[in-house]
């Protein structure tokens, strides 16, 4: 589409691109955007520390420009570097390259090589079929940050559904919490020995292919992923020191998925859903799915509060890789409609069979037109010993973060 | 044959005017019919948007917005809506496919998470961006939408008018009515007054700076939405349409969605 803020490349760039004319990135620039922000975050544990190294509070700082240039016609460039300093965790200072992306929009279809991320499902809670990317957690437990990862993705969009395929030539590591962090384990992961089923180990050509098509009210995707599972089954050994730690394993796997989204009236309905073998000794089966529902303009004001429910089941039970093998998740998201945007969401975690729950409270609010403020609050309750986050029963958390969009 | 019509059409022209008697509800819709055939054949356009909120003290915050629509024949727009600024939701984007009878369908895309999310078009009285503006409002108006009645002419702003009241046809609206100023020459919508659920004024909508393109489609350069019961009102401007650009169905897809700019 042609309407775009139009600008000159700089020197640079104008090197940088002239190096792909010959790749058809060829044409004049239609547009190019520089964007991005930077936030400065607080993190208070009012709970002192459970595990020797760890702060019960912390400061950080993380910037992520963007950058996107466009040719005549549609196919880009973006890049999008990103980097955190942590006061308390060295594992937290960290360097990502989110993306680093060539989309070549052609006739037929879309090519897209590079650094990127995908998104694949449809709940809230929790996000059980997004395998494309691996996890950057120590950004934040809820799982949402993602580290980069280098793909070729050729997609088709056609009038029967449009079909994703995936090469994905590296594999990138989870990002875990060290010694100085809180919301860990009581053994640090120590991601410096990683191991693999692979003899490849990281260079494992991976590969995935989705079909998602729209029918009416019903959007769903059906996926195959067979390689490298982003998710490490953490195995008990010892760092050089001979102190005991968690090295993660990489196994191969194969994963066939379902997500779909059913919109009636003021319902949503949502569902995801896998399969997946070579994790662990026993192929195994996961659910999670649930409702969306908005009041609108509720006691006579504008504001809007949506209402989620969502189950979450996955078959191994107690030797689940997660949390979440058999809850109840309830959300609760305020949208105040107001000129800063003030919005609210307050979500409870409760396990059906057993006492241990968790609450956690995200709001933000925008102050002038390019700072916003977030706070989050997480509280873990009920924990027993042989439960999956006894190790964070103290990780209480507080968190400020202001941030400056440009 | 041809004949006989044209004697028909005589002794219709002839009849007596009381056989012609349209009753308010007719009339009305047929005003509407007329208006939404004056806007057929644009096939597509694309503009800016920008959206200026204030509160009731003045204090006033901005949002800037691109909009591509395409016509489809035979039942409502596609739409996409890009969101500039504020910064922090630049890039989010709403894909809708507005249908005559029944919820459009609408699809969200935030940026961050690279998601592209259904979302429930059915609470269509939820405000858009925070302004005053209704998604109701600003959704594809399409005849099907409402019932009419005619009320009088009048002349409103120097312009002879045809003032209808319309009823939302479909569920969830904030409004039980809207009565609506339209100018007889052209069919340009000059003026709307919003009832809330409780029958009170609630909302006048003003549009301003009409502009005539492709030598025969009028569209508004600003459109003023004041709230009589809170004291906010939205200012939305539009510029750089372009009409005509040569837009398909593959530029409002899930895929176009996400690489939305």
């Amino acid at each position: 589409m042609p309407l775009f803020r139009r600008g000159v490349p700089g020197p640079l760039l104008m090197i940088l691109l002239g190096l792909l004319t010959p790749l058809g990135f060829s044409g004049s620039a239609a547009a190019q955007e520089f964007s991005g922000f930077a936030t400065g975050e607080a993190r208070l544990f009012p709970s002192a520390a459970l595990h020797p190294g760890q702060d019960d509070q912390s400061a950080s700082f993380a910037v992520q420009p963007e950058f996107y240039y466009e040719w005549e016609g549609g196919s880009s460039f973006t890049l999008v570097p990103f980097y955190r300093q942590d006061s308390a965790d060295s594992e937290r200072t960290h360097f990502d390259l989110r993306e680093f992306t060539f989309l070549g929009l052609f006739e037929d279809f879309e090519l897209r090589v590079g650094v990127r991320k995908v998104f694949w499902g449809t709940t809230e809670v929790l996000h059980l079929v997004d395998i494309i990317n691996q996890t950057d957690l120590v950004e934040n437990i809820d799982t949402e940050d993602k580290l980069g990862q280098p793909m070729v993705n050729l997609s088709l969009a056609r009038d029967w559904g449009t079909l994703d395929l995936f090469l994905l030539p590296y594999f990138r590591e989870r990002t875990f919490p060290g010694r100085g962090g809180r919301l860990r384990g009581a053994l640090v992961v120590d991601t410096g020995r990683a191991e693999f089923e692979s003899g490849l180990e990281e260079w494992h050509p991976d590969g995935a292919i989705r079909y998602s098509h729209t029918l009416g009210a019903l959007d769903f995707g059906l996926h195959e992923f067979i390689g490298t599972s982003r998710e490490p089954t953490l195995r008990l050994g010892a760092d050089g020191a001979g102190n005991p730690v968690l090295i993660p394993v990489y196994e191969q796997i194969r994963q066939t998925g379902l997500d779909l989204s059913l919109v009636s009236g003021e319902w949503l309905w949502k569902m995801e859903a896998l399969y997946r073998a070579g994790q662990g000794d026993e192929d195994y089966f996961a659910w999670t799915g649930g409702f969306e529902y908005t009041f609108t303009g509720i006691v006579d004001t504008a504001m809007d509060l949506g209402v989620v429910l969502e189950g979450l089941y996955d078959d191994r039970g107690r030797h689940a890789t997660s949390a979440f093998e058999h809850d109840i998740a309830l959300g609760l998201r305020l949208a105040v409609n107001d000129a800063a945007s003030t919005q609210a969401l307050f979500g409870w975690v409760q396990d059906v069979t057993r006492s241990s729950r968790s609450f956690f409270l995200e709001a933000s609010r925008r102050f002038g037109n390019n700072w916003v403020l977030n706070l989050e609050i997480r509280t873990f309750m009920g924990q027993d010993a042989d439960d999956f986050l006894f190790d964070l029963r103290d990780d209480d958390l507080l968190q400020l973060e202001m941030t400056y969009y440009f | 044959m041809r004949k006989c019509i044209s004697l028909t059409l005589l002794f219709l022209c002839l009849a007596p005017g009381y056989l012609f008697a349209e009753t308010p509800e007719e009339k009305g819709l047929a005003i509407a019919r007329e208006d939404d055939r004056r806007d057929n054949g644009f096939a597509d356009f694309t503009a800016s948007m920008v959206m200026v909120l204030k509160n009731r003290h003045g204090e006033a915050s901005q949002r800037i917005l691109r909009n591509s629509t395409l016509e489809v024949t035979g039942d409502g727009d596609k739409s996409l809506v890009i969101f500039d600024e504020p910064r922090d939701v630049k890039g989010t984007a709403l894909l809708n496919f507005a249908h005559k009878t029944g919820n459009d369908d609408q699809w969200l895309y935030l940026p961050a998470l690279k998601r592209v999310k259904r979302i429930s078009s059915a609470n269509k009285s939820g405000s858009f961006m925070g302004s005053e503006f209704a998604y109701e409002d600003v959704t594809s108006q399409e005849v099907e939408k409402y019932t009419y009645k005619w009320l009088r002419d009048e002349i409103h702003d120097g312009l002879d008018c045809f003032v209808f009241e319309r009823y939302p046809a479909y569920q969830n609206s904030g409004y039980t009515r809207q009565v609506v100023w339209l100018d007889k020459a052209e069919y340009r919508l000059l003026k709307i007054d919003f009832y809330d659920r409780k029958n009170s004024l609630l909302k006048t909508l003003t549009h301003r700076g009409y502009k005539k393109y492709l030598d025969k489609f009028w569209y508004p350069d600003a459109m003023f939405m004041e709230n009589h019961q809170t004291g906010k009102n939205t200012l939305l401007t539009w510029s750089d349409y372009q009409f005509q650009t040569g837009l398909k169905d593959d530029d409002f897809n899930k895929n176009s969605l996400k690489r939305a700019r």
